[in-house]
């Protein structure tokens, strides 16, 4: 985080300590890593929409414009120096193919002036052709490792995706199903943040080898900001 | 002797001889129209032989021999209810085998077994009686056209009830393509008393452009019924539906009678009025519980308990609404407000039917604006007044599913099936443009974006015809037909608890029919340790959203028992017996119907007439006095709006009496309109009668200062943007929009080999709507969604015109202190769920609770 923040003024944020880290989970679902001018985005799931048309479910093919049109925002906001796409940024391995050129071109637009790190991930486990951008499998930030699938036991400093956090709270006023960032300061599984993406409970079990010890915190991500609500306090499906 | 030789041949004029009666006047004037081949609607009373009626003239036709040289189809009998299609075929069997007719009678419903399905097409009875989705089906294959070319009648049965829904949409559509395939054959609708006949005489007859009508037959009106509203002796409840207080009376009118309908409006309603009766029934008569969520063998074995005449009373939702006949019923009961006149008169139209012997029904209100409700009732009914709902407009969405299903049966040409489908009176003013969106959204979507081509569903051939793509597409067609979205429903699964151990589930067991179960005083089921196993009998199925609000352990009425929930396995969910004093009552999704408009505006005539009020319980016409004197009676024609300070809020209450689907939508848009003026509105609720709105804001006084202007907080124009604003995140409008998703057939509900549940669904239409509405806000499903919002989950088309009836004319009174009208609606909180734009409230509370955790160490 910029110098002459205090802890207290990150809180205020919503930052939070992630392995000696500062991170900033972002009202869009992406993750601002200050102190390395570095934006993460989970679970992109370009071209969904035509994946599914391809099997007859003809679902709206406007998906990858949405999804890259709020990536666009959150860009603006952050200007970062490198953007990290954690993986199962395409739905299917035929999706870079039949990404339209409307989108390439936003795409490109994005990559501009910065660098773009593509993370393979189960549904794209081949690095996109000819659309830019380095590939890995992992990277590290400082104390961070990135990475699309969260490890099974302790995985201090892991930033994930994968498993599509959402958090079900409930309040007199009525229940709420929103994505999420679930983290116990050890580590982090992000929301996915393609527009026709689905969600997993975080009280499913497959959330619960992550988090052996440490009270969890899910970070809803509420209309206008994030919300820190307690793991505890919400709701299976 | 008969006059009329020449309409009523000989074997049949003996067969109504030999059972003492005389074809009625309406039956022959039906018989003459079929033999000059026309259509026709009928309107009869219950009880005066309108299913005879509606197929002697294929009795006669058959019987003459034209039936046994033509093999083929020759009668379709289409009934909105698989038990009514198959309760027809049995009352048939009657006429058919005493005159010794050579004619086959069968049923082809969802129940059909396949094999049978399969000997249907390929030799088919002369008379097959069925539902419209069973006749979407036939008609989306191959063989449709063979199985149909030789059928000359059609009969719909309880038309009334069909047209107002989207499975009539369907229907309609599937009787335009009928009419292509036998073009001589006629219709006869038969139907309860409505509103505007002609509206379904149009839908008789291929529409032209100018209005064709089928011809009308209306048979002589029976015995009024004897209607009475029960003046209890208890105190009559301000608010809430259980009539928990008048259980006790409506036991000893069971008693004195032979058998009791009680009608109840939801099923919630049913399971608690049902349970309260036992608790009393210390004569032990066999009363038992019928409703939708039961498993369809219990229904059964209750109807058959009906006929036979072993129950002295059954608790019934509308699942019974309709003309079967169950026996000796001698009064109907009405628990609750009748929402419309039609429907009370129909629903009385189950006792007795013998048309010369006027129908006893009780009418009891579960509380004080019931009352009111009731009194109107009675009084439009006694006047004969009818106020079904207006005819609907075709539903974008079903005609999606319908283009599909005729790419099924073969490929088409675009202006002929436009001709087609614009013969059905719900589609006569289709739009061509409407009509080639939806064959676009069937090939590839209807995207503005023409990405899909390659992937299309359907295709255009050189000579310009639609071709489906595949034999899966129409595999997967068949599995999805249909307009009916239930919620996702669990199956509930009796298993073993702890508790069950014993004689104890053996005694039970043995009056699972009609008795609820109880358990011995004081016996506590013990927790359930054991593995959950499907060993159990299923007894129905319940709504998911409800049992989510479950935890394990805790209890609940279904059925008639009190069960407690052990665990959710995959679809289902495991429950044992148990005993609780207070079980949670499902609040389920179905079964409530709106006020009707026509009994709304009387019910308001009603409350401003002092002079009305004789016919009024006593409590009521006080409880009105004391508005009179305390704050003001709603005048006629204006919308009174009061408001008061009551533990550190301030209220404002609005009686628009306009239902409360429609008062739910203004109180979304209300509270949204105060926060702009800075009223600080908290929350409201909603019934069928009144509205009422909690602010921080002293909105009273602010109003009286003229700090804002009612009219204008009332104005409609909050139907424009509000409206727009609200409906992006109104939850009302997504489920709408799912439904459209579904019955369009963009997402499937079934896939050849399994059946999805809600928990599986991968793709959420919820992401789809919000995407579609940024990029393609004019899309046909968007559209459709829009049209059902109007008179649907939002009922807009109402809301409208209440606001533009009210306009100018609205009274404000401000008040020191609660009024006596208020009273009901104020009860209400707390009991009925609270809204408001809440969305991020939850989470701020949710967030507020960890920072107290974190401060309170």
């Amino acid at each position: 985080m910029t110098a002459g923040m205090d802890d207290q003024q990150r809180a205020a944020k919503g930052c939070f300590a992630l392995h000696g880290e500062a991170a900033l989970p972002d009202v869009s679902g992406a993750l601002w890593l200050a102190d390395h001018g570095a934006l993460v985005v989970s679970d992109l799931h370009f071209e969904k929409g035509s994946a599914y048309a391809r099997r007859g479910v003809m679902l709206p093919p406007y998906d990858t414009a949405a999804t890259l049109g709020r990536l666009a925002d959150v860009v603006a906001r952050f200007s970062p120096r490198v953007i990290v796409a954690l993986g199962d940024s395409f739905h299917d391995g035929g999706g870079p193919a039949r990404m339209g050129d409307a989108d390439r071109a936003a795409l490109r637009a994005l990559q501009q002036g910065r660098e773009w790190i593509w993370i393979s991930g189960n549904h794209d486990p081949e690095p996109p052709e000819d659309l830019g951008g380095l590939c890995a499998s992992e990277i590290r930030l400082g104390g961070l490792t990135l990475r699309h699938e969260p490890q099974a036991g302790a995985s201090p400093g892991e930033v994930a995706g994968h498993l599509h956090p959402v958090a079900r709270v409930s309040a007199p006023a009525g229940t709420l199903r929103r994505r999420c960032f679930a983290s116990d300061g050890v580590r982090c599984v992000m929301p996915a943040f393609g527009a026709f993406a689905g969600g997993l409970n975080i009280r499913d079990e497959a959330f619960a080898p992550l988090f052996a010890q440490a009270p969890v915190i899910a970070h809803v991500m509420g209309r206008s900001r994030i919300y820190a609500v307690s793991m505890a306090r919400c709701l299976g499906d | 002797m008969t006059r009329r030789p020449a309409i009523l041949p000989a074997p049949f004029a003996a067969w109504f001889a030999a059972r003492g009666w005389a074809a009625r006047a309406h039956q022959l004037a039906l018989l003459k129209l079929a033999q000059q081949g026309r259509s026709a609607l009928l309107i009869a009373p219950t009880g005066a032989g309108k299913t005879l009626a509606g197929f002697l003239p294929s009795l006669i036709e058959l019987a003459d021999g034209e039936g046994s040289k033509g093999q083929g189809l020759h009668t379709l009998y289409i009934s909105p209810l698989k038990a009514l299609a198959v309760d027809v075929a049995r009352n048939l069997e009657t006429p058919v085998a005493d005159m010794g007719l050579r004619v086959r009678v069968e049923t082809r419903t969802g129940d059909t077994s396949a094999s049978k399905r399969q000997r249907q097409r390929r030799d088919p009875p002369q008379i097959l009686l069925t539902t419209p989705e069973q006749l979407a089906l036939l008609l989306a294959s191959a063989d449709g056209e063979h199985l149909f070319a030789t059928l000359r009648r059609v009969v719909l049965d309880e038309l009334h009830a069909v047209v107002t829904s989207k499975r009539g949409d369907l229907l309609s559509l599937g009787l335009a393509r009928l009419r292509t395939l036998a073009p001589d054959m006629s219709m006869v609708g038969l139907s309860a008393t409505v509103r505007d006949p002609d509206e379904l005489r149009r839908w008789l007859v291929p529409q032209r452009g100018s209005g064709e009508m089928a011809e009308l037959v209306v048979a002589a009106p029976g015995a009024r019924p004897a209607l009475a509203m029960l003046d209890t002796r208890e105190r009559l409840p301000w608010s809430g539906h259980g009539a928990s207080h008048a259980i006790g009376e409506i036991y000893e009118r069971i008693k004195a009678s032979r058998m009791t309908l009680v009608f109840v409006n939801t099923r919630a309603q049913a399971e608690a009025v049902f349970q309260q009766l036992w608790h009393v029934n210390e004569d032990a008569l066999p009363i038992a519980l019928h409703h939708g969520s039961l498993d369809a063998g219990q229904r059964r074995r209750v109807e058959e308990a009906m006929a036979a005449g072993r129950l002295k009373a059954v608790v019934c939702t509308s699942t019974l609404d309709l003309g079967i006949d169950w026996g000796d019923v001698d009064l109907v009961v009405n628990v609750g407000a009748p929402k419309g006149a039609s429907r009370l008169l129909q629903r009385i139209g189950r006792a007795n039917h013998r048309l010369d012997e006027s129908s006893r029904a009780l009418l009891v209100p579960a509380n004080r604006f019931e009352a009111l409700e009731c009194t109107a009732a009675i009084e439009a009914a006694s006047e004969g007044a009818q106020d079904t709902p207006p005819a609907r407009t075709g539903a974008l969405d079903v005609l999606c599913q319908h283009v599909l299903g005729m790419a099924c049966a073969g490929p088409f040409l675009s202006d002929d099936l436009y001709a087609e489908i614009t013969s059905a009176e719900p589609y006569a003013q289709l739009p061509r443009e409407d009509f080639d969106d939806a064959v676009s959204f069937v090939a590839t979507g209807g995207y503005a974006l023409q990405s899909y081509d390659r992937f299309a569903k359907i295709k255009r051939l050189q000579d310009g015809s639609w071709r489906i793509a595949n034999a899966k597409i129409a595999q997967a067609y068949r599995m999805n037909v249909g307009t009916i979205i239930e919620s996702d429903m669990l199956k509930v699964r009796l298993v073993r608890g702890v508790a069950a151990k014993g004689s104890r589930a053996g005694a039970a067991r043995g009056s699972a029919l009609y008795a609820p179960a109880k358990l011995a005083p004081g016996a506590q089921p013990a927790p359930y340790t054991g593995r959950l196993t499907r060993g159990g009998r299923v007894l129905g199925e319940i709504e998911e959203y409800f049992l989510e609000t479950l935890a394990p352990g805790d209890t609940f009425l279904f059925g008639g028992e009190v069960l407690a929930l052990q665990g959710i396995v995959e679809n289902e969910a495991h429950v044992s017996r148990a005993h609780s004093d207070a079980p949670k009552v499902p609040s389920y999704a179905g079964g409530k119907f709106p006020l009707s408009t026509y009994l709304a505006a009387r019910v308001r005539k009603l409350l401003a007439s002092p002079k009305a009020w004789g016919a009024l319980p006593a409590q009521v016409s006080d409880w009105l006095g004391l508005q009179q004197e305390k704050s003001l009676l709603p005048p006629p024609g204006k919308l009174l709006v009061e408001t008061f300070p009551r533990g550190g809020r301030h209220y404002l209450v609005a009686y628009p009496f306009e239902g409360r689907l429609a008062h739910q939508t203004l109180g979304m848009l209300l509270t949204r309109r105060m926060e702009c003026m800075g009223l600080k509105p908290l929350g409201f609720v909603a019934n069928e009668y009144a509205l009422a709105v909690w602010c921080v804001a002293d909105v009273g006084v602010r109003a009286q200062k003229k700090l804002f202007n009612m009219d204008e907080l009332f104005a409609q124009d909050m139907l424009g943007d509000d409206l727009e604003e609200w409906l992006q995140e109104s939850a009302l409008m997504k489920r709408t929009f799912r439904n459209g998703a579904i019955i369009s057939g963009l997402i499937e509900r079934r896939f050849p080999g399994k059946q999805k549940s809600g928990r599986q669904v991968t793709i959420s239409t919820d992401l789809v709507y919000d995407v579609l509405r940024r990029h393609q806000p004019d899309h046909i499903l968007l559209r459709a969604a829009r049209e059902d919002a109007m008179t649907g989950l939002l009922d807009l088309e109402r809301l409208a015109q209440m606001l533009a009836r009210v306009h100018g004319r609205i009274i404000h009174k401000h008040l020191e202190r609660i009024s006596p009208l208020a009273v009901p609606i104020m009860l209400e909180i707390g009991r009925e769920p609270v809204y408001g734009e809440a969305q991020d409230e939850i989470l701020a509370d949710a967030a507020g609770a960890l920072v107290d955790e974190a401060m309170g160490g």
